[in-house]
């Protein structure tokens, strides 16, 4: 690329703003497709089912290791100060807050998103796209909407999955390892645990994360070359890209929310 | 070459000019395609047959020129016009461009669920229809991944038949199958043409099957379109013909264009 490193970094910028802009665009296209009928519900329900429910078994085994190793990182920090009582507070605020959202986040784009991506740019490179809109059909309303919607369905449902086993996690390390009391780790995660603050941020957190992982990877494939080569990296754009979109957006929101 | 002028003109290139990038694809295009004919585009790779169809069908709008199906020009109107026009066209794709999560059944009758409103025993009976006219029967529950070249060429084509369009565009439809299959496909196209008046627009790299099956060949040359009969072209003595003829070419279009007068 020619030109002063001053004149790069300006046309990179530019282009950086002009993608944003694109997928911006992409996603309004998408919101105005979710209130257009059909309403593609049989579509809806099939990618939930893939998105969602298969995804069931690794969120929850997922869930449940992340909540052990928070049980005995918790309990061996907790002793030192004589805290060992508020391991439940602990290990629920941590998976409630940030790693329920985040960790289910993640694994979802590398489940359901990359598949997504390589889905879509596998029909655009089989121009089963332009079949679609030779039969005035508009793949974005038959195959985009629905994909996307789906995961900013599931997200907030995986995500409580991966909370609620997390905590049950916890708890076996805690209670059943250790040898805490139950009742304690309980009242101390209930005590600790506020609904706004806590609850709904995770909620908003996992559907924002949600909204963000379908229009990422469904953009990606959308937009990918019609080559192998190109869905083959349309993929991995899709999944660096919605992390690190993701970790972005989970600092931006627990900083305006209030920490 | 100067072929006889078309009866009618359905779907007419004019003036068009694309490029993709550096790279000119049409400088001044120009040809028209006749009603209830069966006309093939041919040509050396790269020359455009591909996006003269996806330009008919609206897939890709040319930098300047109009591209007029029946009077309408597709080249300019908006999208929501392009797609009314579209629902007049059927599109048999290289690849057939089924959707590989839907069955040979869904696949098939999805033009008619999505505009027609129609039951599904109705979508399911016109579907069986088309499948018959392809020669197909018993493979509603097929997945288009368990078919053949030959038999996933014929359902897509069912496909672009479901709605009684006015124009079916073929891309390729006989790259990668065998000769029984060639026959059987050229035998179809040309029952659509004349016992149903469709028109029908070829891309095609088979000679043979080419110059039987064609009322009219547009052969594409450094984004010119030079249009003829296949009797025509075996005349013809512009040397940019023979030399995409060939000398085998050449025999075989003086060959069909003998049969035909016979």
């Amino acid at each position: 690329m020619s030109g002063t490193p001053l004149q790069r970094l300006g046309r990179n910028a530019s282009e950086w703003i002009e993608a944003l802009g694109q997928v911006m665009a992409f996603a309004g296209a998408i919101a105005s497709a979710i209130v257009r009928p059909p309403l593609r519900g049989r579509r809806l329900l099939r990618e939930i089912y893939d998105a969602g429910v298969l995804s069931i078994a690794l969120i929850c085994g997922a869930g449940f290791a992340v909540g052990m190793v928070l049980g005995l990182q918790g309990y061996t920090t907790l002793v030192r100060f004589g805290a060992q009582e508020s391991l439940g507070a602990v290990v629920g605020l941590v998976l409630i807050r940030e790693l329920g959202p985040v960790v289910t986040g993640l694994l979802v784009i590398g489940r359901a998103g990359s598949a997504t991506t390589a889905e879509i740019g596998a029909m655009v490179s089989t121009q089963q796209l332009d079949g679609l809109r030779m039969m005035s059909i508009d793949p974005l309303h038959f195959v985009v909407m629905p994909k996307a919607l789906a995961l900013l369905f599931v997200m907030p449902l995986l995500s409580s999955l991966f909370t609620v086993f997390g905590v049950f996690g916890g708890y076996v390390i805690g209670v059943q390892l250790v040898g805490l009391d139950g009742g304690s780790y309980m009242a101390s995660l209930e005590n600790a645990v506020d609904f706004r603050d806590d609850v709904l941020q995770s909620l908003v957190k996992a559907t924002v994360f949600g909204a963000l992982l379908g229009v990422i990877s469904t953009y990606r494939g959308y937009r990918s070359p019609p080559h192998a080569a190109g869905v083959s990296r349309s993929t991995t754009s899709a999944v660096v890209t919605a992390s690190v979109w993701l970790l972005l957006t989970d600092y931006l929101i627990t900083a305006f929310w209030g920490v | 070459m100067q072929g006889s002028p078309p009866e009618e003109v359905h779907v007419e290139l004019e003036c068009v000019r694309l490029a993709f990038g550096e790279r000119e694809i049409f400088k001044d295009l120009s040809c028209q395609f006749a009603r209830a004919r069966i006309t093939v585009l041919m040509g050396g790779s790269g020359t455009g047959k591909s996006t003269v169809l996806r330009m008919i069908g609206g897939l890709q709008r040319p930098d300047s020129g109009q591209v007029r199906i029946a009077g309408d020009d597709v080249a300019s109107c908006p999208e929501a016009e392009v797609q009314r026009v579209r629902q007049r066209l059927g599109m048999l794709f290289q690849e057939g461009a089924l959707l590989d999560s839907m069955s040979v059944l869904e696949n098939v009758g999805l033009p008619l669920r999505e505009h027609r409103g129609l039951g599904e025993s109705e979508i399911r009976d016109a579907v069986h229809e088309r499948l018959a006219a392809v020669g197909l029967e018993g493979v509603d529950d097929l997945l288009p991944g368990e078919l053949s070249g030959g038999m996933l060429r014929r359902v897509a084509l069912a496909r672009a038949i479901i709605l009684d369009p006015e124009i079916v565009l073929c891309d390729e439809p006989f790259s990668g199958l065998d000769p029984p299959n060639v026959e059987r496909i050229e035998a179809l196209f040309s029952e659509l043409c004349r016992m149903r008046g469709l028109t029908l627009i070829v891309t095609s790299h088979h000679m043979a099957s080419s110059l039987r099956m064609s009322d009219q060949i547009v052969l594409l040359r450094q984004g010119r379109a030079l249009t003829g009969t296949p009797g025509s072209l075996a005349t013809s003595g512009d040397p940019e013909i023979a030399d995409f003829l060939g000398s085998d070419g050449a025999a075989l279009a003086r060959q069909v264009s003998a049969d035909v007068a016979t």
